[in-house]
Parts: structure tokens; C-alpha cells; sequence
């Protein structure tokens, strides 16, 4: 099954289970979404629990605000997380903050996806990564499957979470990536990491799509004799350091790879963190491979800024030959 | 609907005099253009097809709406075009190589040169629509007698950017003209789902500016109706906005499969009413064209066609780290290691290409 297959299938199994919860966005319901992420659905629990909404993110964005509060469970899709911005007015101001501005009394049990990333060769706006910009708004929480098994998991959580998730979905392993997933109704649990692959040498952070690039290298460098230990972050926020400190005292040595670009990314965070808390755990500086601090070239360049298997055994030798 | 602009019927009879509106030969220079742009288009998409071009925005149905628009426009206007408007900025001197660059995912397909500024194509649904208002306040500010024309589709006109800039346009009496290409469709949702106003410039109504319906399959009606607009706005007399009533007749991309979703007698229907078919059936009546002469005519524009592709093959690629190089003015020193870090990546990339 393909992440995008278990998308839906949490989609279905939660709509199934819940009936306040409901999907919308633009051309969800009788195209089945742009990339058929909710294909069926209307078909099945008809168009009062599956709308297509008029073109206007703003909109999508508070609507959803609006019915979290009266107790629905909405799951509202941006076709692209680029086209997030018109809603942002509503996620950071209304949806992140409902709970704390009314000191409890109301909510925000929401889901806003996104398909994000690159390597898909889309025209302008479809293939940045800005899940920092969510990560730094207080009472959001910020998801990123990487694996079918880990979104339908984690979306079941999301869905079930009670307060508003950003659920971004890597759109380059969106067909590509597949196992077997089963259709149990069990939730992952949010604000965890996933450790892949243990390993001695080296702690690599990264998610999304990259976590396929990351294994390959990791498969790489063992031939070399150097043993990467894979930790999917998967929750971008909140961050899971225990999982991260509890592997750096095997390794001492930190790579966190992020395709969003470098500066104030997610990246910096983790490093900052690392340094606060596990500081003495280091035997190397820890060190970032991220996109460049451009903005992502149209599809004829988007390979040489996307971050290749080469380029992550490169930085982890370099790692540990310079440490 | 109510009243709509019309000149020419399906059929390719004139039902309304417009010999103030253009010369005969001036309609068939408008043909002619939107022979080419339909062929140009099919050519893209068979490019596409073929992984020659990145994700493609059809234009066909959509000829009349761009050549007409374009015609109307004069040099010091500025256009602020969306994703759909190869026709217009054809009319505005664009090249297709330009047009193939941008789709084909190289940036130097939005630096061509323009004579008065216009606009690169808008991605991002309706923004485009603030942006030409923002133009039009300069115009007035510097009290140039110059006018800007706005594109945008029917599913734009659902977002907020598109109220508030006419709003604005209305309060502030700006030389802006909105034209509204209402081909029925925004991706799979339909207009009836997009608004539940009877017309879009209805919409118009609310921010005090006049609005006017076309037949956006009428190159004539849309011409005259852009033409007069514009001048409206270039006398001071404020925005307008224009609802061209057209039919998105190919899928909305192609990377869309609009049989998931669109009947197919409504689309039948559509190329009955397409904008191409009544135009030549009007000059081949008036004797200004012959089958002959089309045969001729798509020949050369075949071979315009075929340049413009051979021109974007032989484009020599945009070096990678010019990602770096228009981000600023001046880029700032801290990026100056990344950008050699982007050169190094990029030999090396090559190296193991060749290799
Ligand atoms: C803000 C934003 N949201 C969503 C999209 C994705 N998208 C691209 S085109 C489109 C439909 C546009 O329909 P319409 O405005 O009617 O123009 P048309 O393409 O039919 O000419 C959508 C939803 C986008 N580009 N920008």
C-alpha cells in the first residue's frame, strides 16, 4: 500500500468510527483530491461529510476553526502546502490559540494536510518545505509521516488529537514508498520518534521524504563500516528529544538532514537543543544538511537542491573523519 | 445570465454591427493568432506528453479571451496576467520560447523583455488581483494616462484578494480592468459551486464598479468590451470588471483528468460554442478565407511553432547557482558559502553524470 492509500484509509476508518469527523477543501469530494488522497469518500459518507468548498484558503482555513469548536472533527486539505499562506491569518491566530484565549472553555480538534516538498518537478509554490514556519507557533502541533504505516497512524492520531495538528504529507514518496498496512484503528502516538535503524557512529535526524535517501546511505556507509543510526523525527513539533539524547549517548555524533532550507529551520532547533541538553554527550559538533537558503528552483535546477544519497554519506564521513 | 456582448453568432452570422470596432482585416490579424496559440498550445502538450515540458496549462478555448485581451491593451498598459495567459502575453510580444522556459521550469521564462512592466504569470490563486491594484494607485498617483488589465479564472473570484482589490479599486476610482475568465470550471469544482451570485459581476456590484458580460468566445465582443474599459480607466473614470463566459475545453493541467469529473455531452456542447469555429466561418462567408488559406496559414505557423521549440531546446541551461543570484540586489556575504557550496555540489553532480 502507498502512503497516499493510507491517507485515505485512515480518512475512511476515522469517518467511519467518528461521525463528527469531516473533510474539506478544494476538490476533495468529486475529483477525490489533486492527488487522490480522499478518492471514495464522498461516495461513501456523502457530500455533508466530504465538501468541496469555493476556492479560498482564508476561508477553508477559519470555517474549520468555526466547526472544531462546535465539536466536529474537520480534516480540511490545502491542495499544496504553498497554498497554506491565504489561512495562515487563521491558523496562527485563531486555531493555534482558541484553547489558551479562552482559557480552556473552547477548542480546536482540527487537521489542516498539506502535500509538501520537492522532487516532483511542479511548477512554482508546489515544491517548498516550510514546516518551520508551523513549528514556531505556539499551540500548534506539526506531523510528518514518512512511511503508509506511520500516516495512517499518525493521522488517526492527528484526527483524534484535540487541538489542531498541521499534517504534512511528503508528496515525492507519496506512490513511491509502500508497505503493508493494517487497517486496525490504532494511533500512533504524536510528539514520538521513530529510531529506523539503530546504529553506533552517528545519530541521523531527519523525516519526510529524505528518510528514504537517509536509509540508502545508512546502507552505504555500513559497507564502510559505520554504523548510522536512523531516527524518523516525524513529530516536528513537539520534538521528541528524548529519543534523539538517548542515541546520541551511543553515538556522539549528530547529522540532522532537513530539505527545507537552513537558516531558522527545524535543523537549527534540534542542534540548539542538543546543545542545551546533551552538550557533554558530543564527540563532534553536530552538524546540518539542509536545502540552501533559496528559493526552490523551478524543476529544471530542483535537483541541485534537493539533497541526494551522495550528499548524506558525504557529510557522515566527513563526520567522522574530521571526529 | 442577462445581457451579453455578442457579435457574432455560432454560426458565424454577425448579429450586432461592429464596423466601429475593427476593420475586417484587423479580425482577421485576430484569427490568424488564435490559430496560432491553439496550435502552440496542442504542441505543449504533446511536449509535455513527452516529458519534454513540465506540468502545462491548456489554454484551449481560451483564444479569444487572450488574443482579444492582448489587441485591446496598448504598450504603456501593464498586464498582470495568471497562469493561463500565454495568448495574452503572446499579444504582448512574450515569445513562446519564454513560455516554454517557464513551463519547461527554467526562471528566464519571466524575464522577458516588456515594455511597460508587466507582470510574470501568478501562481497562487487571485493575488495577482492586489498586485494590479497596487499598479493602478501608481498610475493615478503620477497621473499617467496608462490602465492595467488583471487576469484571473472564475474560481479567483471566490477569494478574498479579488474582493478586497476590487473594493479598493472601487473606492480609490482606480484605472484597473478585471477580466474574469469564467471557462465554467476551477479544477473539478464547477461554477455553481463556486458561488451562488446568478454572475460573477454581481460581485462588481458590491464594491460600486460597473461590470459587464461577454462573450468570451466572441473575439469581437471581447476586444470592444476590453477596449472601452481600458479607456474608461485611462480617463480617469475608474475600474470595471468583465465577465467573459467562456469553456475550459481541455483538462484544467495536464497533470488532471477532467473525464473523472466533467460530463461529456456539457463538453460536447462546449466545442459547439468554441471560439475558433464561428470566427472562420465568418471569413470564409465574407470571402476574407479559404480552406486553402488555413491550410497555408497552420503551415506557417507550424514552422513559427517548431523554432520557438528548437530555440527552447538549444537554450543553454541556467547555471545552478543562479538560484543564488537574483535572490537579492546584493547577495549577502553569509550566502556566499552556500553558493560555492551549490557549485561544488553541482560539478560534482555532472562529474558523476558523465561518469
Ligand atoms: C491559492 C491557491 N490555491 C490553490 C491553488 C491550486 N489551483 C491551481 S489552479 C486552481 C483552480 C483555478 O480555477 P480558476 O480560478 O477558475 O481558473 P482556471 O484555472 O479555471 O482558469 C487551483 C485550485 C493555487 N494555485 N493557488
Amino acid at each position: 500500500m502507498s502512503l497516499l492509500e493510507a491517507v485515505n484509509m485512515a480518512l475512511d476508518y476515522e469517518m467511519s468510527r467518528d461521525p463528527n469527523v469531516v473533510v474539506l477543501g478544494e476538490d476533495v469530494a468529486e475529483n477525490g483530491g489533486v492527488f487522490r488522497a480522499t478518492q471514495g469518500l464522498k461516495q461513501k459518507f456523502g457530500f455533508k461529510r466530504v465538501m468541496d468548498t469555493p476556492l479560498a484558503e482564508a476561508m477553508i482555513g477559519g470555517v474549520a476553526v468555526g466547526m472544531a469548536a462546535q465539536g466536529l472533527r474537520p480534516v480540511a486539505e490545502f491542495q499544496f502546502q504553498g497554498f497554506v499562506f491565504p489561512a495562515m491569518e487563521h491558523i496562527v491566530c485563531h486555531a493555534a490559540r482558541l484553547r489558551n484565549r479562552t482559557r480552556g472553555r473552547l477548542s480546536c480538534p482540527l487537521v489542516y494536510r498539506a502535500p509538501f516538498g520537492g522532487g516532483i518537478h511542479a511548477p512554482e509554490h508546489h515544491s517548498e518545505s516550510v514546516e518551520a514556519l508551523f513549528a514556531h507557533t505556539p499551540g500548534l502541533q506539526v506531523v510528518i509521516p514518512s512511511s503508509p504505516q506511520r500516516a495512517y497512524g499518525l493521522l488517526l492520531a492527528a484526527i483524534r488529537s484535540n487541538d489542531p495538528v498541521m499534517f504534512f504529507e511528503p508528496k515525492r514518496i507519496y506512490r513511491t514508498v509502500k508497505s503493508s498496512v493494517e487497517n486496525n484503528g490504532l494511533a500512533l502516538p504524536l510528539g514520538q520518534s521513530f529510531v529506523l535503524k539503530a546504529g553506533r557512529d552517528i545519530t541521523l535526524v531527519t523525516w519526510g521524504a529524505l528518510v528514504v535517501e537517509a536509509m540508502q546511505a545508512a546502507t552505504q556507509m555500513a559497507d564502510q563500516g559505520i554504523d548510522i543510526e536512523v531516527i524518523d523525527l516525524a513529530s516536528i513539533k513537539p520534538i521528541d528529544m528524548a529519543t534523539i539524547l538517548q542515541s546520541l549517548r551511543k553515538t556522539g555524533r549528530l547529522l540532522v538532514v532537513h530539505e527545507a532550507v537552513k537558516t531558522c529551520g527545524v535543523g537549527a532547533e534540534l542542534l540548539a537543543r542538543v546543545a542545551e541538553e546533551g552538550m557533554c554527550l558530543l564527540k563532534a559538533p553536530p552538524v546540518r544538511l539542509t536545502g540552501f537558503d533559496t528559493v526552490m528552483p523551478y524543476a529544471k535546477n530542483e535537483a541541485y537542491n534537493l539533497i541526494s544519497v551522495g550528499d548524506i554519506v558525504e557529510k557522515s564521513a566527513q563526520l567522522m573523519e574530521d571526529w | 445570465m442577462g445581457e451579453m456582448l455578442r457579435y457574432l453568432a455560432l454560426d458565424g452570422t454577425s448579429v450586432k454591427d461592429w464596423s466601429t470596432v475593427m476593420s475586417s482585416a484587423y479580425l482577421l490579424k485576430l484569427y490568424q493568432h488564435m490559430v496560432l496559440v491553439r496550435l502552440y498550445d496542442k504542441k505543449a502538450i504533446a511536449l509535455q506528453r513527452t516529458g519534454q515540458l513540465g506540468t502545462y496549462p491548456s489554454h484551449l478555448g481560451a483564444e479569444a479571451i487572450g488574443i482579444g485581451t492582448g489587441a485591446a491593451l496598448e504598450d504603456h498598459d501593464t498586464l498582470i496576467p495568471y497562469y493561463r495567459d500565454m495568448p495574452v502575453q503572446w499579444m504582448r510580444g512574450v515569445s513562446m520560447t519564454h513560455n516554454l522556459l517557464y513551463w519547461g521550469g527554467d526562471e528566464r521564462g519571466s524575464d522577458f523583455p516588456s515594455l511597460s512592466g508587466d507582470f510574470p504569470f501568478c501562481v497562487p490563486i487571485a493575488t495577482q488581483c492586489t498586485h494590479a491594484v497596487g499598479v493602478a494607485t501608481a498610475m493615478k498617483l503620477r497621473h499617467q494616462r496608462s490602465a492595467v488589465l488583471v487576469n484571473l479564472g472564475d474560481g479567483a473570484t471566490s477569494k478574498g484578494d479579488f474582493s478586497e482589490s476590487i473594493n479598493l479599486a472601487g473606492v480609490w476610482q482606480l484605472p484597473v480592468v478585471f477580466v474574469i475568465n469564467n471557462n465554467q470550471w476551477a479544477i473539478s469544482v464547477p461554477r455553481k459551486l463556486q458561488s451562488a451570485a446568478l454572475t460573477l459581476i454581481d460581485k462588481a456590484k458590491g464594491a460600486g464598479i460597473p461590470g459587464v458580460s461577454v462573450d468570451g468566445n466572441d473575439v469581437i465582443a471581447v476586444y470592444d468590451s476590453v477596449k472601452e474599459a481600458l479607456q474608461r480607466a485611462r480617463r480617469g473614470l475608474g475600474a470595471t470588471v468583465i465577465e467573459m463566459h467562456s469553456y475550459r475545453l481541455s483538462d484544467h493541467t495536464t497533470a488532471d483528468d477532467a473525464s473523472r469529473y466533467r460530463p461529456e455531452e456539457e463538453l460536447k456542447a462546449a466545442w459547439q460554442a468554441e471560439p475558433l469555429l464561428r470566427l472562420k466561418q465568418y471569413l470564409i462567408n465574407a470571402r476574407l478565407w479559404t480552406d486553402s488559406k488555413q491550410h497555408e496559414w497552420e503551415q506557417s505557423c507550424g514552422r513559427v511553432i517548431e523554432d520557438a521549440v528548437a530555440q527552447y531546446h538549444a537554450t543553454m541551461p541556467q547555471a545552478p547557482e543562479s538560484a543564488f543570484d537574483h535572490l537579492y540586489a546584493e547577495l549577502p556575504q553569509e550566502l556566499h558559502q552556500q553558493r560555492d557550496a551549490l557549485i561544488q555540489k553541482a560539478m560534482r553532480m555532472e562529474a558523476d553524470n558523465d561518469g
